[in-house]
Order: structure tokens, then sequence, then C-alpha cells
């Protein structure tokens, strides 16, 4: 294994290569520079195509007409941009076009701040756009692990015909870590009849018709039938989550992203003090693995949870939802790019504890 | 007997649903024969709008996308980007085109976007029934401006076509017009032209097309292409505008 040193954005925009990618579509925004910059010097090295868009819509809406066309295509943006982006998705979503989208979220509301926050979490995991639809959403902890699911999310995208998102914070684009990138010259790529590739009459390929347009009741219906069951089939195949030292814990931290991995230090904190605390880490957020959060949760000896985020509190809805009042849930976070160390939340389960 | 006359391939068999004395079921005909008439209709897609023509999709027999509002050279783009050797189209009206989607349009042209645009300018919204547009002669009456536009309040039409002409991307811009017979026919040498001039790898390629809109006007068939020559023409000048 041949480690190198890289930041996360060019990792990321390495991986996707990598994984096959050979379009790209963006527009600059801080603080996810380095994946555009890094796509418009190798996309064409390996036969590919990197623009710089006249901005976001302009770059999503290029996305969807790459995706129709066959593509193997991506965009990445931080939380404005992806606020701009969000038509083009509730539209690619409509047309059944697989694509990946990275939101190195920073902070909001507004133009907000260019530090790392985990404020876009309601935005990606319940719509974003209008009407009803989902995107899967991958909430990786480090560079590594964003690098080893670049592939899975094409994968993903193209399986299911939907939207994959990579929701990271801007810890995850700007940091740099060691990382064991795959080499994978021909990664399998999924067969796409009902793209536009060029249409003969009387020809065995049907014409394709990319569209999000349902004029009629009942043919929106008939869409919206076909994506509420494959969302039924994604909650149910491709839930990913880590639990950690969750087994007979007395208190359970739920965290995600660069969180969770301040989170595990905190574990191991409690633990020098004689505290047993696990971690439930939700990799997928959607689809939320609501189960595994229960089950950490409604443990015996679980005595109350404790969500952690980089928000005003978003992911803990659905925290609470999964543990269904069963046992307590607090909150602690700070929306605006706080993020909480190790030792705080540490100090706030030993608070708890003696509550 | 001998055919002098028929109904290309390229229109699928599903009947328009514009309106009495529209002009958008002529423009449809008009580059469906030219797809034929150049043999690419196997590597032509489309890109249908937001407004009027928002289903293309279903009249024109080649692949086919529909857009978001204004976005359909942004869809283009993405598209011809993955498949550089066959040939795009965007077909857009006034509002997709010259309201909501000018970032979209001006920056296809900039980059010298290998594409092509039919633009059907009517000089008003025809599908949300009426509203101004940005085309909107001063002193026409729509349902947001219903006293006439005041250009101290929202400014004057803007000109598409000769605003596109000025930037060094764009290969082929006209105007043309479908008020008469002699028009008709240059309106599709036109389209012709825009489509030769994106199969030459030249640039970007626009035809602005005066086009009648009875119904949101107020006008029989016959009126509306009289108001068009009278009132249209004179702000919107027609030829070509540019042509490397």
């Amino acid at each position: 294994m041949a480690l190198k040193l890289m930041k996360g954005c060019e990792a990321i925009a390495e991986a996707a290569i990598q994984a096959g990618c050979r379009y790209f579509f963006g527009y600059p925004i801080t603080p996810q520079n380095d994946i555009p910059e890094y796509m418009s010097l190798r996309l064409p090295q390996v036969g590919g195509c990197f623009l710089q868009a006249e901005s976001e819509l302009a770059a999503i809406n290029m996305v969807y007409g790459a995706a129709g066309a066959g593509a193997r295509v991506m965009t990445s943006s931080s939380s404005p941009g992806i606020s701009l982006k969000q038509e083009g998705i509730s539209t690619c979503c409509a047309a059944e076009l697989p694509c990946v989208i990275v939101n190195m979220m920073r902070g909001g509301p507004g133009l907000g701040n260019i530090q790392a926050s985990q404020g876009d979490y309601f935005q990606a995991t319940k719509g974003g756009g209008h009407g009803d639809y989902h995107t899967i959403v991958i909430a990786p902890s480090s560079i590594q692990e964003t690098v080893n699911m670049m592939g899975k999310a094409f994968d993903l995208a193209e399986e299911y015909r939907i939207p994959v998102m990579i929701l990271a914070d801007g810890l995850i684009g700007q940091m740099m870590e060691p990382v064991d990138m795959p080499n994978n010259p021909n990664p399998t790529m999924h067969d796409k009849p009902w793209a536009a590739t060029g249409y003969k009459p009387g020809g065995a390929k049907q014409r394709a018709i990319i569209n999000s347009l349902y004029i009629e009741t009942e043919d929106l219906d008939t869409l919206e039938e076909r994506l509420q069951n494959r969302y039924a089939v994604i909650r149910g195949k491709e839930v990913m989550v880590e639990t950690y030292n969750t087994e007979g814990a007395e208190y359970i931290l739920c965290a995600y992203g660069t969180v969770a991995r301040v989170c595990k230090a905190a574990v191991r904190l409690c633990a020098e003090q004689g505290v047993k605390v696990g971690l439930v880490r939700p990799i997928t957020l959607w689809p939320f693995p609501t189960k595994e959060v229960h089950d950490a949760i409604a443990q015996d000896s679980v005595k109350a949870a404790l969500t952690v985020e980089v928000s005003a509190g978003q992911m803990y809805e659905d925290v609470r939802l999964a543990v269904n009042g069963c046992k307590e849930v607090a909150f602690m976070g700070k929306a605006g790019s706080m993020i909480p160390a190790a030792e705080d939340i540490a100090e706030r389960i030993l608070k708890m504890r003696r509550a | 007997m001998a055919t002098i006359f028929k109904r290309t391939s390229v229109l699928t068999d599903v009947p328009f649903h514009y309106c009495p004395g529209c002009g958008h079921g002529i423009v449809h005909r008009m580059v469906a024969e030219v797809i034929d008439e150049l043999g690419i209709r196997e590597k032509t897609a489309g890109v249908a709008p937001v407004g009027c023509a928002v289903f293309a999709y279903n009249y024109f027999d080649v692949d086919m996308y529909e857009a978001a509002h204004g976005r359909a050279p942004a869809v283009a783009t993405g598209y011809k980007r993955v498949h550089p050797e066959n040939v795009c189209f965007t077909y857009q009206g006034d509002g997709d085109l010259a309201s909501i989607g000018t970032a979209e349009i001006v920056h296809a042209a900039h980059r010298g976007e290998k594409i092509t645009t039919i633009f059907i300018n009517n000089a008003i919204y025809g599908m949300t029934g009426g509203q101004m547009a940005p085309t909107t002669l001063v002193g026409q009456k729509t349902t947001t401006s219903p006293l006439g536009r005041d250009k101290n309040h929202c400014g004057e039409p803007i000109r598409i076509a000769e605003m596109l002409a000025t930037i060094n991307g764009s290969a082929f811009i006209a105007r043309t017009a479908l008020n008469n017979t002699a028009n008709l026919v240059k309106t599709k040498a036109a389209i012709k032209k825009a489509f030769e001039a994106q199969l030459a790898g030249k640039g970007f390629s626009l035809v602005e097309i005066l086009s009648p809109c009875p119904t949101n006007w107020g006008k029989s068939p016959a009126e509306a292409m009289d108001w068009l020559a009278d009132n249209m023409i004179p702000y919107y000048p027609l030829g070509i505008m540019k042509e490397v």
C-alpha cells in the first residue's frame, strides 16, 4: 500500500477520475476550489472534459445534459452554491439521471462564512429543491473514506439512476491526510440504454427523451410511484453506518463527518474516566440508519444519547425519530463553524452522568 | 401522380398543441426539414424550453431533452461536450432565452459552443398567459403591463440577435420573420445556415424568428401577421447580423 499525502479536495477529484468520471462542470466557490482546479488539469489528460460554467445553475444543467448523454459526470460546490444547484438537482431526480454532487459545507445561512459546517443536513437529506424526491447522501469522515466512497457513489448513482451527494465539510476538503489512492484503469460502467446518444428510427434503441415534465396527473403519479419504490429499495439495501464501542455502553454519541472523529476522541477520554461511551456514525445520511441508531440507543445499558453537530441541531431530529422516545436524546452543537473539542464533549457526557 | 411535397419524417405523428395562427408549428417543420435535408437526424439531439414549445420533445423525432426554464444552452453544452461529433439544437422562446436564461445563452455564445439555437420572439409570454416579456414593445399591452409597456418603468425591449452578434464566439446570427412567404423562405435558409455553421465547427449559431401570438395579442391570425410586420419588424430589423 503506497500512501500519499494529499489534500482532501484533490484526493476526491483524483478518486472520481479513478472511478471513471470523465466530465466535470463547476463554478468556483470556497472552500472547494481545489476540486475544479485539479479537474481542469487532470481530465484532459484522461480524455475527459472540464468546463468552468458561468454559474452553479449552468453547471448543474450541464451535468443534466452530460448525464442524459450517458456520461459519468460530477460537479462540486459549497453551501451557497449548492443552494443555487437545487433547481437542477430536483430536475435530475425527476429525470432519473445519475450524477455525483460534492458539497464541501461551509457556514450559513446566506453567505455565512468559509469555515467547515454541517448546516446543510436538512437541505441534503430532506430534498433541498422542490418536490418529492431524495438523493443518496454519503457523509465521509476522513479523506481516505471519501476516496473509497467515490467509486461507490458513481455505482449507486448509475444502479439507481439517482444523484448521489457527497456531503463533507470544509475540513475534509482543506486538510491533508495520507491516502491510499485506488488505481483502477477499467471501472465498471453501467449500460445506459435510455441515454441520448443518437437515434435511428426502426433501430434497436428507443428515442431518448430526457425529461422532468409529466403534465398528466396520472403520469406524474406513475413517476412518483417508481421513485418511491426505488427509495424503499435503497433504504433496505444501501444504509452505511459505523458503530464504535456501542455494545453495553452507558451513553451513545451520534455524529457524522469530521465531528464523529472528535467524538471518537471523546469516547476514549470518557473511557479514561471509567465511563463507557459508544458512537454511532451514519455514513449514509439518506438513507438514514434508523434501525442501527435505534438499536444502539435502545440497549438496556444506555442511559441517554447525545447528538453532536456543527449545526443548530439537524441530524438531531432524525436521531430522535429513530429512538422514538424510548431514551432521552440530548443535543450539543453550535451553528456557524464552531467545532466542538473532544474535552467539551466528554465533559458534557460526564455532566449528564452527574445530573 | 408525382409527389411534390410531403411531411418530413423528422416530425412525429403527434398533433401540435399550438393555437391557431401560432408560428411554432411552421418553425418546427422548418427545423425538422433542415435536419432531414442535412442527413443528420441520427446524430441530432434537441433541447426543448419551458414555454409554449415545452412539448417539443413530443414532436421532433430525434433524441430530445426537456430543460428547466432558461437552461437549454447549458443542457446542450453538457450533451455536446460528451458527443462533440453529434449535432445539438435548443429551441427557446423569449421568456426562456431573453429573460431567465440570459446568462446561459450569452455564455454559450461566448464559449463558441457548437450548438444551434432557434429563438422564437413573439414579444410576450405565451404559455403562462400573456405576461410582458423582455421583448414586449413599448406601449404593448400585456397582462402585466395592462396600460402598455412603460419604458421608464421597465426599460425598452431587448434585441438579442444584435447583442449576441457582438460576441466573438458567435459564428452565425440572424433575425427573420414569419409574416409572408418571402420571409418564410429566408427563415428556413437561415436555419439551414445555422446548422451548417455548427457542422463546420465554426461556433455558436442562432436564428431569432419574429413569430405571431394571436391568442395573447388578442388578434386574429391574419391581424397578428399584419401587427408583426407593422410593429415588430421596425424595431427588430431582419437580416444576417453575423456570418463567419
